[in-house]
Parts: C-alpha cells; structure tokens; sequence
C-alpha cells in the first residue's frame, strides 16, 4: 500500500521548475551556477517569479542569455552584473547591501528592537509598586476592623 | 492622552499603506537614464539589407519606441505616435520588438507608419541590452547619445504634451 502510495506521488508530482529549456552544461558547477542565478533573478514581467518559474518570453531569453554567458565563461557575478546594468537592481530577489537598501535589511531588526523597548517599558510600568495613599490605607483598616467585629 | 501612541502610529502607517496605492509596481526606475545608449546595428523593417546603427543616430536628440503587432498596448498607442512623428521634431526609431517581420509591416500598413526607420530586433537582444520589459516603452536620447527618458507602457496624449515634448524641445535648444 506505502509503495503504492509513493509510486503514486512520484507519477502525479508537479514539477517545480516552469523552466523547460533542456541546455547543455559543461560542468556540474556550472549547472548548479545556472540553476542559482535563475532562481535567484527576478522576471520583470511578472514581477512575483523569479526567471526559473516563469513562462514569460522575456524570462525565457534571460534564461538563454544566463546560460549563454556561463557558457562563455562569465562568472555568475558577471550575470547577475549585467542583469543589473540593465534591469536596475529590482532584478535581484536578494536586494544588495548599500546605502540605498540599508533600511531594506535592517529596518525589520530596528523596529523589533524598537518594540521590544516598548513591550518591556509598559511591563515595567506595570510592576512598579506604588505606596497606597493615606485614603486607601485608612479604608482598607475600616474594612478589616468591620470583618472582625462581625465574626 | 492614553491613544495618542497609538492613533499616531496608525496615522503613519495608513499614510504610508495610503502612499504606497499610490505606486505603480509595474514602473520599475531603469539603471539606463543618464547613460549612453548601448550599441547595437540592426536591419530595417523596410529595407531589411540596410541597417542601422547608434553612431548613424549620434548628433541629434531622437526617440525609440518599442512596438510590436502582437501588442495590444501599442495600437492603443500609435496614434499618439504617429501624431508625435509628424510633428517632425525629432526622428522617432520604432523597434520592432520579437515581431514577425511581415506581420509587423502589414500593422503598419493598417494604422499608419510615422516612424523615421523600424528596426527589426527579432531574437529580443538589444530589447535586453535597453532593458525592455515591457512593451511598449518608449525612450529619448540627446544628442550626445545619452538615454535621458524612458516611459513604460503606452503614452498619451498627457504624456506627450506634459513629458515628451517638451523635454525634446529642451534636448533640442
């Protein structure tokens, strides 16, 4: 039945790469190279996939170029480099680390420190123990001497 | 007092949440504005043995416009196009993006062709090299031959008369 079940799922399983370009790889490096960048390089035309899931025709020239360029020997920073130069850095699912993306990184870390401070501020404010005012006390002593005298 | 805190915070969120509808994720700014145009030699869709390249275009402000047939967006553009070549202010270089050649002249043909030159990028190249994602786009060069616009999508005629022209004219003085 287990077996059955398996052969079943191994059938009826769904690819996961819309990628159908079957392209020759000179090294296993290479491939693993190729299968990183398009992964990792957004589609402009459909701007939630990344090139290695989306059908577009644009995707699939990036796709050749990419594979192309790892063929002549590009490095895959040299890709990714052009991809840059002509898509702007929107091409990159990873966004870079300069100046302009500095609150991109960190601005999440920032504003959980922040909210921490807060959380533990209002805590604080919380526990703090505050004297009962003279009223209060002379209150709380009518009513313990009230209990008394009626048991 | 106690929903100042609060109120304040939501006020910012809404107004950037409120900022952000606003954007058209689509408008993606392109890295090419204030840089020169790449190279490219492509045939022209009329008189495929001739070609042209940028150096053919260097001394004088002009636009690219890239169209295709099976775009519906460009035949909603065209006349906007076509009403901007016939000003005559500057050529204005159509780029046949992945088009069939002759579906592409018979396109033409049937909505009027005001372009200078057509050129015919059929293998999407020097659509990657200009960093064309979306057709149409359309782009202005100055003189020197540095890229100084670039519209995504279709143009109108608000487009034309509040952006393009005058900014040729400003490339053109």
């Amino acid at each position: 039945m287990l077996r059955l079940l398996i052969l079943c799922f191994l059938l009826f399983s769904l690819p996961s790469h819309a990628a159908i370009e079957a392209y020759e790889f000179q090294s296993a490096q290479m491939e693993a190279d190729y299968n990183k960048l398009i992964s990792e390089l957004r589609c402009l035309v459909c701007q939630n996939q990344n090139l290695a899931d989306s059908n577009a025709e644009l995707a699939k020239d990036l796709r050749k170029q990419t594979h192309e360029m790892l063929t002549q020997g590009k490095t895959p920073d040299q890709v990714v480099q052009y991809m840059i130069d002509r898509y702007g850095d929107f091409v990159l699912y990873r966004p870079r680390l300069k100046t302009d993306t500095l609150l991109l990184w960190f601005g999440p870390f920032a504003l959980l420190v922040l909210v921490l401070w807060l959380v533990i501020r209002v805590m604080r404010k919380k526990q703090k123990l505050v004297p009962p005012t003279n009223d209060a006390l002379q209150r709380a002593q009518q009513l313990l001497s009230d209990n008394q005298e009626k048991t | 007092m106690r929903f100042a805190i609060p109120l304040g915070i939501f006020i910012l969120m809404a107004g950037l949440l409120g900022y952000g509808l606003g954007l058209d994720p689509k408008k993606v700014p392109s890295p090419l504005i204030g840089k020169p145009v790449p190279s490219f030699s492509l045939p022209i869709l009329h008189n495929p043995q001739q070609q042209m390249s940028k150096d053919d275009l260097l001394g004088e402000a002009w636009v690219l416009n890239v169209w295709a047939s099976w775009c519906v967006a460009c035949r909603a553009e065209h006349k906007y196009i076509t009403r901007l070549g016939d000003m005559k202010l500057v050529k204005v270089i159509g780029l046949n993006y992945k088009d069939d050649p002759e579906d592409a002249r018979n396109w033409l043909l049937k909505l009027g062709n005001s372009y200078t030159a057509s050129l015919m990028d059929q293998d999407g190249r020097v659509g990657i090299d200009w960093g064309v994602y979306g057709v149409p786009e359309t782009f202005i060069i100055d003189k020197e031959g540095i890229i100084q616009y670039k519209y995504i999508g279709p143009i109108n005629q608000e487009i034309l008369d509040n952006e393009i022209v005058p900014l040729l004219r400003e490339l053109m003085s």
